[in-house]
C-alpha cells in the first residue's frame, strides 16, 4: 500500500472486505480459495430451494438428506489442507 | 513655624464645616440631581473592577460570605452561566487552559493529594503486609484522625466564636442602633428579591467583611491545605485581608478581630498572587493564597496528611518553588507559569513608577516655607509587605529607561532550551516535570531505573507536546512495553502531570489517553495506584465538557474491571466521609461508574452498609448521592434493582441530619425519573414517609421532598395518583407564596407533573389549582428571570392541556396582554401562543376573541425589545388557530402593518414583513384578496430598502403573498415586480439572497410567461454569481431556477452562456455550471443540450473539457434510464475521455460511466457497457485516490449491468498473477465484486482440477437430469 493509501477510503475499504469470511487477499493459496469456493456453492445450493430439489432429484435422496449432505460437506469440503512449501 | 499650627487648625474646621454643610440637613444642589435620594443609597467606595465582584476572591468566584440560601453555590452557577456565553470570536478560542476555564469549585481538584500507593492484598496472598507499606487501615486510620481533628478544630473555633460575639453584643447593646451596618440577613433578604445589584453605601467591602461572621465557603471543604486554621471561628475575610503582612499572621489566627482591612490600600488584585511565603514563618500554617499554582497539587502542610512528606511526583524543586520568585528576579525558572512571569514583570514596572515619594523628594518639590509636616494618624498602619519591601525603591531618583543588560552566558531569554534528539519544544511550565531530559548526561551512567524513567518521561513529553506522528509511535511504545516499564514509574510520572495546573484540554484528553491504554496493558498490576487514578480522574467526571465526562468515565469503568470491585471498594471508602464536599461528590460519581462497569448487584452489599453508616452522616449521605448518580447515569436499567435501591435509602428519610433527609428525597426523585413510568410498586414504602415528611419538613428540604413526589407521582395508577396529588396539593399551595426562588421552580415542576397525570380532574384543578396558582405565579415577577419564566410557561401549557384554552387564555389574556411590563406581556404571548398551537381556538369564544386581538395588537406594538420573536410567533398562532374568524380584524391588522412597515426602526419593520408572510394564508382564507394585492403593492413600493434583513424579509412577504394569490392576481403584475428584483440578486446577503431566488424561482416557475426572454436572460446572467454562494441552499435554488428559465424560454440561450461560463477560473464556479447543466439538461430533454455540449468538448481546453464531462457525469445520473436512448452518441466521447493522458479526464470519465451504466442496468445496452469496460479496465492499476475511487465505481457500476460473471472473468487473469502488485488490485475487485455478488459467482467460478488429495472441482454442477 502506498503512503497516500494509508489514510483514504481505499484503506478503509479493504480493512471493511477483510470482514467478510470469503474475501481474498495477495497471498491466498489455491487451497483456500478452493475452499471458499466450495463453501459458497454449497451455501447456495442449501440456499436457494430449487436446487436444492433438482440435485435431489438426480441423485434420488430426500431434500433433508441432500441438505444435511451438503452441510456436512462445507466442513472439509477440499480435503485437508496441503503441508505448505515455504515454512 | 508655629503660627502654622493653629492656622492648619482653621483651615481644618473650616473644611469640616463645609463637610457639614453639605450634608443631608441642608438643600444642595446635589439634591435636584439626585433627586432628593437618601445619599447614603450611593456607593462611597467603587471596586477596582465591578460593582458585582465585591465579595470576589482572587480566582474571581465569589467567596461566600452569607449564610447559604437555598441555591446552587454561586460558583456553581457562574459556571453555568459561564458555558453560555457565546464565543464571538469567530471558532477560534483562544488556546485556555482547563484550569482557567473552570470555576473555582471544580479547580477545588488542584487541592488534592496523591496519595502513596497501597499495597494489593491480593497480591501478597496470605501474608501479613510488611508494616513499611501502607495498607488499607492506615488509610482509613488516617482518615479517622484527620476528621476528628476537623472537628475539634471546629469545636474550638465555635467557641471562640460565641465568647467573641458575646462579647460584642454587650459592646453593641450599648451603641446607638442607629449605625447602619448591614448584616448577612440583610444579604439575603436583598438576594431573595431579586433586584438587589448595587450595594449600599456602607456596603463596601470592608463593612461586609467586618459584620458578616460568615460561614464561608472555607468550611465545606475543611480537608484542604488552606483551611489549617479553623475556619468557623474566623471572620469572614475578604481579599483586601490577604496581603500577607507579618502583622497579620499572629491577628488572623489568635485576634480577628484585630485586622484592620484596608491595610494595603493600593491592593488590587495582586496582593493575593502567591508572593508571601518569601518570609517563612516557621509556626504559622501556610494559606493558600501562599502557595504557588505548581506545588498546590502535591505540596501540603506538614499537619494535614501524616505522611504527606512522601508524595510520589512531588516536584523536585521544592525549595526552588517556595522561595517565591521577587518580581526583581525575572529570569526563567522551572516553576514559574507564563501568567507568573508577566505578572511578576508587569508589577515591577508599576512598583516603581509608583512608589512612594521619600522625605527628600519631597523637601525638593516644596517650598521650604509655609509647610509642616504632620504626624501621621494613630490610626495608620504603613504597608509592610516583604515582598513589596524587597523590590523597594531600587535608585531613588531614576525613572526606569533602558538599561543595558548584563551578559550572562548561562542566562536563558525565554528562549526554551533546544532539547536534544528530537524531542518536542518544552513549555515554561513543563520544566518542573522535564527538566531531568535537559541534563546531558551520558545515558549509559544512568541506574537502570533511571534510565526507565527517562524513557518514561520522553515518552510522555512526545505524546503531550509532540507532532501527530510523534504522538502517534510515544503512544504506541508507552503501550507496548507497559509491563515493562512498571505501573509504579508509569504512573509516578504520569499523573502528576495531569494534576498540573496550567493543563489544557488537549494535552489532558492526551494524558487521559495514555492511561487508558496501560490500563488494559497493566490489568491487576494497577491496584495499588487506584486511588491516586482516582484522583486525577474523578474531576473529569464533573468537568462542563461532555467529551471529558464520557472520557472520564470510560477510564473509571475500565479501572475497575482490571482492578476488580473489592479494590475499588477499599481505595474509595475512606473518600465517601471525607471532609471536603468536593472529594465525597466526585467520589460518589465515580462510584456510580464503577456500579454500572460491574453491575448493580455486586455493590449493594456495600451500598447498603454505607448508607447504614452509625458513624457519620457523611458516610450516609455520600451513600445516597451514589444512588442518585447510578439512576441518573444507567437511566430506566436501573429497573431490576429498584425495589432494592429504594430499600437501601428509604430510612434516609428520616435520618437526623437535614443533608442526609435532602439527598435522600433527591435521590427518590432521580430514581423516579429513571424508572418512569414503570416501577411505582417498588416506591411503595417510601410514599408515606414522603407525604408525611412534607407536613413537617420547611424550607430545602421540603423542596427536595417535593420533588420526589413530583417524580413518583406520574408512575402512579390514576386513582392513586388522584388521591396523592390532593394530599400534596395543600402543601403546594401553601408554598405557592414562598419567596424562595428555588421553592419556586419546584412547586411549579410538581404542579406540572401532577396536573398532566391521567387521575386528576380539570374540575378539580379548575377550582382548586387555579385561582391560587394565577395569583401568585402570574405577576410581573416571574417574568424576569428567564428559568421561571420558562417553567411557568411550561406548567401553564401543561394545565391548559387538562382544563382547556378558554379558562387559561381568559384569565391570563384580560389583563397581561396590556401589562405595562413588558416581559411580562411577553410570557403571556408565549404561552398563549403554545396552548393555541397545542389546543386550537375553538373555545375561544367572540367576546374572548376580540380581547385577545385587541391585546395582542397592542402587545405587538407595543414591543421594544425582542430578539426572539415571541410575538410575531404569538400572533402567527392565534391568527392560524383563529382562521376565518379573524377576518373582521384584518383591516386593522393590515393597518397596523402599514404603519409599522414604515417605522424608523430597522427591527420594526423587519417584523411587519416577517408578520405578512405568517398570515398570508390566512388571508387567502377570509377571501381578503384585495388587502393582500394592497400589501403587495406596499411592499413592493418597499424594495429599497437598505437594511439586508428587513429587504430579505420584505421579499419573503412578497413570496408568501404571489404564493397565494397567484401570478395572475398578483398586484403589481409580475411583469413589473420581476425586473425590479434582478438588481436585488446581486445583494450578497444570505437572507436577501435566499429570498429573492425564492420568489424568482417561484415566478420562472409558475409565471415565466409574464416576463419577456430577454429579461430571463438578464437574471441569468445575475444567477451565475449566485452559483457561487456559500448557502447550500440558495446554490440549490439557483440551479432549479435554472431549469424553469430554461423550461420558459428555450435551453439554446441559457445553455450558450452556461457554457461560457465553463471557461472560467474558478472552480466552484464551473461546478456549479456543470450542476445547471445537467438540469437544464434533465428539465428540457437530454436531446437539446447534448450536441451543443458535446461540441464544447472539441475545445482544447482542459476546464472545458472536464467541465463538459461533468455535465456529462450529473447528466446521467440526473435522466437515469433515459441514458439509454444517448449512451450510443456519447460513447466516442467516453472513450477519448478515458485513453487521455489528464487522470482528471479518465476520472470524470469513469464516473459518467458508472452513472451511465448504473442508468441503463437491464435495458440491453450491453455491448456499448462492454465496450466502454474495455476502456475503463487498464485503469485499475491507478494509484491516485479519487482516480482509483471512480474507476472502482465504475466497475461495481459495471458488475450491475453486465452481471458479476462478466467482472469475475476480467478478473481471473490476475487473481494469482506473479507480480504481487497485480494480485493485490486484482483482488481488491474480486473483494467487491464477491461481497456484492456473491451468490451470483456460484455459477461462474472456474472449474478448478483436483490434485493429490484434495478436491476441487464441483461435481453437483455436471448433474444433468
Amino acid at each position: 500500500m502506498q503512503a497516500s493509501d494509508r489514510f483514504n477510503i481505499n484503506s478503509q475499504l479493504e480493512h471493511l472486505q477483510a470482514k467478510y469470511v470469503g474475501t481474498g487477499h495477495a497471498d491466498l493459496s489455491r487451497f483456500e480459495w478452493a475452499v471458499n469456493i466450495q463453501r459458497d456453492s454449497y451455501a447456495s445450493y442449501i440456499g436457494h430451494y430449487p436446487m436444492l430439489a433438482y440435485f435431489a432429484i438426480a441423485e434420488n435422496e430426500s431434500i433433508g438428506r441432500e441438505r444435511y449432505n451438503f452441510m456436512q460437506k462445507m466442513l472439509l469440503p477440499c480435503g485437508l489442507p496441503p503441508e505448505r512449501e515455504d515454512d | 513655624m508655629a503660627d502654622l499650627d493653629p492656622e492648619i487648625a482653621k483651615t481644618q474646621e473650616e473644611r469640616r464645616k463645609m463637610e457639614a454643610e453639605l450634608s443631608l440637613t441642608s438643600v444642595t444642589f446635589d439634591r435636584d440631581l439626585y433627586g432628593g435620594n437618601d445619599r447614603d443609597s450611593y456607593a462611597t467606595s467603587i471596586a477596582p473592577n465591578d460593582e458585582e465582584d465585591s465579595n470576589l476572591d482572587a480566582n474571581g468566584s465569589l467567596v461566600a460570605q452569607r449564610l447559604a440560601s437555598y441555591t446552587a453555590p454561586k460558583s456553581i452557577l457562574n459556571d453555568l452561566a459561564r458555558a453560555h456565553v457565546e464565543d464571538d470570536d469567530g471558532g477560534f478560542k483562544p488556546r485556555q487552559t482547563i484550569a482557567e476555564r473552570e470555576g473555582d469549585y471544580r479547580n477545588r481538584r488542584l487541592n488534592r493529594v496523591l496519595s502513596p500507593d497501597r499495597v494489593d492484598p491480593f497480591a501478597m496472598g496470605e501474608k501479613t503486609p510488611d508494616p513499611s507499606v501502607r495498607t488499607y487501615n492506615d488509610h482509613m486510620r488516617e482518615t479517622a484522625v484527620q476528621r476528628e481533628r476537623e472537628e475539634t478544630m471546629r469545636l474550638i473555633a465555635k467557641k471562640k466564636k460565641e465568647a467573641e460575639e458575646a462579647a460584642k453584643e454587650l459592646k453593641d447593646s450599648g451603641v446607638a442602633a442607629s449605625s447602619k451596618r448591614r448584616n448577612r440577613w440583610d444579604h439575603a433578604e436583598e438576594d431573595g428579591g431579586g433586584v438587589a445589584k448595587k450595594a449600599k453605601a456602607s456596603d463596601s467591602d470592608w463593612d461586609v467583611a467586618d459584620s458578616a461572621p460568615g460561614i464561608g465557603k472555607w468550611d465545606a471543604t475543611p480537608g484542604r491545605a488552606g483551611d489549617a486554621t479553623p475556619s468557623v471561628g474566623r471572620r469572614g475575610r475578604n481579599r483586601w485581608d490577604e496581603t500577607p503582612t507579618p502583622g497579620r499572621v499572629t491577628d488572623s489566627d489568635a485576634t480577628p478581630g484585630g485586622v484592620t482591612p484596608g491595610a494595603t490600600p493600593s491592593g488590587v488584585t495582586w496582593d493575593a498572587t502567591p508572593r508571601g511565603s518569601a518570609t517563612p514563618t516557621p509556626k504559622r500554617q501556610r494559606s493558600r493564597w501562599d502557595e504557588t499554582p505548581a506545588t498546590m497539587g502535591s505540596a501540603t502542610p506538614g499537619g494535614m496528611t501524616p505522611n504527606a512528606a512522601y508524595t510520589p511526583g512531588v516536584t523536585p524543586f521544592g525549595a526552588v518553588d517556595m522561595a517565591t520568585p521577587t518580581p526583581s528576579q525575572l529570569n526563567l525558572r522551572g516553576a514559574m507559569t507564563p501568567e507568573q512571569y508577566n505578572l511578576a514583570r508587569w508589577e515591577k514596572d508599576i512598583e516603581e513608577r509608583n512608589r512612594p515619594l521619600s522625605d527628600e523628594e519631597l523637601d525638593a518639590m516644596f517650598p521650604t516655607e509655609g509647610y509642616k509636616v504632620l504626624d501621621p494618624p494613630a490610626s495608620y498602619v504603613p504597608v509592610r509587605t516583604p515582598a513589596r519591601k524587597a523590590v523597594g525603591t531600587p535608585t531613588p531618583m531614576t525613572t526606569p529607561g533602558y538599561v543595558m543588560p548584563e551578559e550572562h552566558r548561562g542566562q536563558q531569554f525565554d528562549v526554551p532550551q533546544e532539547l536534544p534528539d528530537g524531542l518536542p519544544f518544552m513549555k515554561p511550565e513543563d520544566y518542573q516535570y522535564f527538566a531531568a531530559l535537559l541534563n546531558e548526561e551520558n545515558e549509559e551512567e544512568l541506574s537502570p531505573d533511571e534510565q526507565k524513567e527517562r524513557k518514561i518521561m520522553k515518552l510522555l513529553l512526545k505524546v503531550k507536546n509532540g507532532t501527530p506522528a510523534q504522538r502517534k509511535t510515544a503512544l504506541r511504545q508507552l503501550t507496548d512495553k507497559a509491563r515493562e516499564l512498571g505501573a509504579g514509574p508509569l504512573f509516578n510520572k504520569i499523573l502528576p502531570l495531569l494534576m498540573q495546573p496550567t493543563l489544557e484540554d488537549q494535552e489532558r484528553h492526551l494524558l487521559v489517553k495514555v492511561i487508558d491504554r496501560i490500563l488494559y496493558k497493566l490489568d491487576e498490576l494497577v491496584r495499588p495506584f487506584v486511588h491516586k487514578i482516582l484522583v486525577v480522574i474523578e474531576p473529569l467526571l464533573i468537568d462542563e465538557d461532555y467529551y471529558a465526562r464520557v472520557e472520564g468515565r470510560e477510564i473509571i469503568s475500565n479501572l475497575s474491571k482490571a482492578a476488580g470491585l473489592a479494590t475499588m471498594i477499599a481505595a474509595m471508602r475512606p473518600d465517601i466521609d471525607n471532609m471536603d464536599e468536593y472529594v465525597r461528590n466526585t467520589t460518589a460519581r465515580a462510584f456510580s461508574v464503577v456500579a454500572s462497569a460491574l453491575g448493580i448487584p455486586a455493590l449493594l452489599p456495600f451500598l447498603k452498609a454505607v448508607c447504614q453508616s452509625k458513624k457519620s452522616w457523611q458516610a450516609r449521605h455520600t451513600g445516597i448521592k451514589i444512588v442518585q448518580q447510578i439512576a441518573i447515569l444507567i437511566g430506566c436499567a436501573v429497573l431490576p434493582h429498584l425495589r432494592s435501591l429504594v430499600e437501601i435509602i428509604e430510612h434516609g428519610l428520616s435520618d437526623e441530619n437535614q443533608k442526609v433527609r435532602t439527598i435522600t428525597a433527591l435521590s427518590l426523585a432521580a430514581l423516579a425519573e429513571a424508572s418512569a413510568p414503570y416501577g411505582i410498586e417498588s416506591f411503595d414504602s417510601v410514599l408515606k414517609p414522603l407525604w408525611k415528611g412534607i407536613r413537617s419538613h420547611r424550607g430545602k428540604v421540603l423542596a427536595a421532598f417535593l420533588k420526589a413526589i413530583g417524580f413518583i407521582i406520574p408512575l402512579m395508577d390514576a386513582i392513586y395518583a388522584s388521591y396523592y396529588t390532593k394530599e400534596v396539593m395543600v402543601i403546594l399551595i401553601r408554598e405557592f407564596q414562598s419567596p424562595d426562588e428555588e421553592m419556586k421552580k419546584i412547586v411549579l415542576k410538581v404542579v406540572k407533573q401532577c396536573v398532566s397525570t391521567e387521575g386528576v380532574e380539570p374540575d378539580y384543578i379548575r377550582s382548586d389549582i387555579l385561582p391560587e396558582f394565577f395569583r401568585h405565579f402570574w405577576v410581573r415577577r416571574m417574568a424576569l428571570e428567564k428559568r421561571n419564566y420558562k417553567q411557568l410557561v411550561e406548567t401553564t401549557v401543561e394545565i391548559a392541556n387538562k382544563v382547556g384554552v378558554a379558562d387559561i387564555v381568559n384569565k391570563i389574556v384580560a389583563e397581561g396582554l396590556k401589562d405595562e411590563s413588558e416581559p411580562y406581556r411577553r410570557m403571556v404571548m408565549e404561552t398563549i401562543d403554545k396552548v393555541i398551537t397545542n389546543l386550537g381556538a375553538s373555545d375561544i369564544d367572540s367576546r374572548l376573541e376580540e380581547l385577545l386581538i385587541d391585546g395582542m395588537l397592542y402587545a405587538f406594538q407595543e414591543q421594544t425589545t425582542d430578539d426572539t420573536n415571541v410575538m410575531l410567533n404569538g400572533f402567527g398562532a392565534v391568527v392560524n388557530g383563529l382562521g376565518q374568524r379573524v377576518k373582521p380584524y384584518l383591516p386593522q391588522i393590515c393597518g397596523t402593518i402599514k404603519w409599522r412597515l414604515n417605522n424608523k426602526s430597522a427591527k420594526v419593520r423587519q417584523q411587519a414583513a416577517d408578520l405578512i408572510s405568517r398570515i398570508a394564508v390566512v388571508m387567502k382564507q377570509c377571501g381578503e384578496e384585495q388587502l393582500m394585492g394592497h400589501l403587495g403593492v406596499v411592499l413592493y413600493e418597499y424594495l429599497g430598502e437598505e437594511y439586508p434583513e428587513v429587504l430579505g424579509s420584505i421579499l419573503g412577504a412578497l413570496k408568501a403573498i404571489v404564493n397565494v394569490i397567484g401570478m395572475t392576481k398578483m398586484t403589481p403584475p409580475i411583469k413589473d415586480l420581476l425586473p425590479r428584483l434582478t438588481p436585488i440578486l446581486k445583494n450578497r446577503h444570505e437572507k436577501v439572497q435566499e429570498n429573492c431566488i425564492d420568489l424568482v424561482g417561484r415566478i420562472a416557475d409558475r409565471g415565466a410567461e409574464f416576463v419577456p426572454a430577454r429579461e430571463w436572460m438578464r437574471i441569468c446572467f445575475e444567477l451565475l454569481e449566485m452559483l457561487k454562494a456559500h448557502k447550500k441552499g440558495i446554490r440549490r435554488a439557483t440551479v432549479n431556477t435554472f431549469g424553469y428559465i430554461a423550461k420558459a424560454i428555450g435551453p439554446q440561450d441559457v445553455l450558450a452562456t452556461l457554457l461560457n461560463n465553463l471557461k472560467v477560473q474558478e472552480r466552484q464556479n464551473r461546478v456549479c455550471t456543470t450542476v445547471a447543466i445537467a438540469i437544464v439538461a434533465e428539465t428540457c430533454s437530454p436531446f437539446t443540450v447534448l450536441p451543443a455540449l458535446m461540441n464544447e468538448y472539441r475545445v482544447p481546453e482542459l476546464n472545458v473539457q472536464n467541465g463538459v464531462l461533468k455535465s456529462l457525469s450529473f447528466l446521467f445520473e440526473y435522466i437515469g434510464e433515459m441514458g439509454k436512448d444517448y449512451i450510443y452518441a456519447v460513447t466516442p466521447l467516453l472513450e477519448d475521455a478515458l485513453m487521455d493522458r489528464d487522470l482528471v479526464h479518465r476520472q470524470t470519465a469513469a464516473s459518467a460511466v458508472k452513472h451511465m451504466a448504473l442508468g441503463v442496468a437491464g435495458l440491453g445496452c450491453e455491448d456499448a457497457l462492454v465496450h466502454l469496460l474495455n476502456f475503463i479496465w487498464p485503469n485499475i492499476f491507478e494509484t491516485s485516490p479519487h482516480v482509483i475511487n471512480a474507476v472502482m465505481e465504475a466497475i461495481e457500476g459495471m458488475r450491475v449491468a453486465l452481471g458479476a460473471a462478466v467482472i469475475l472473468n476480467y478478473c481471473l487473469q490476475g487473481l494469482f498473477h506473479p507480480a504481487r502488485k497485480v494480485r493485490e488490485v486484482y483482488w481488491k475487485i474480486y473483494n467487491s465484486l464477491y461481497i456484492g455478488a456473491q451468490d451470483t459467482l456460484v455459477a461462474a467460478y472456474p472449474v478448478l482440477e483436483d490434485e493429490q488429495n484434495n478436491v476441487y472441482s464441483r461435481p453437483e454442477l455436471t448433474m444433468f437430469l
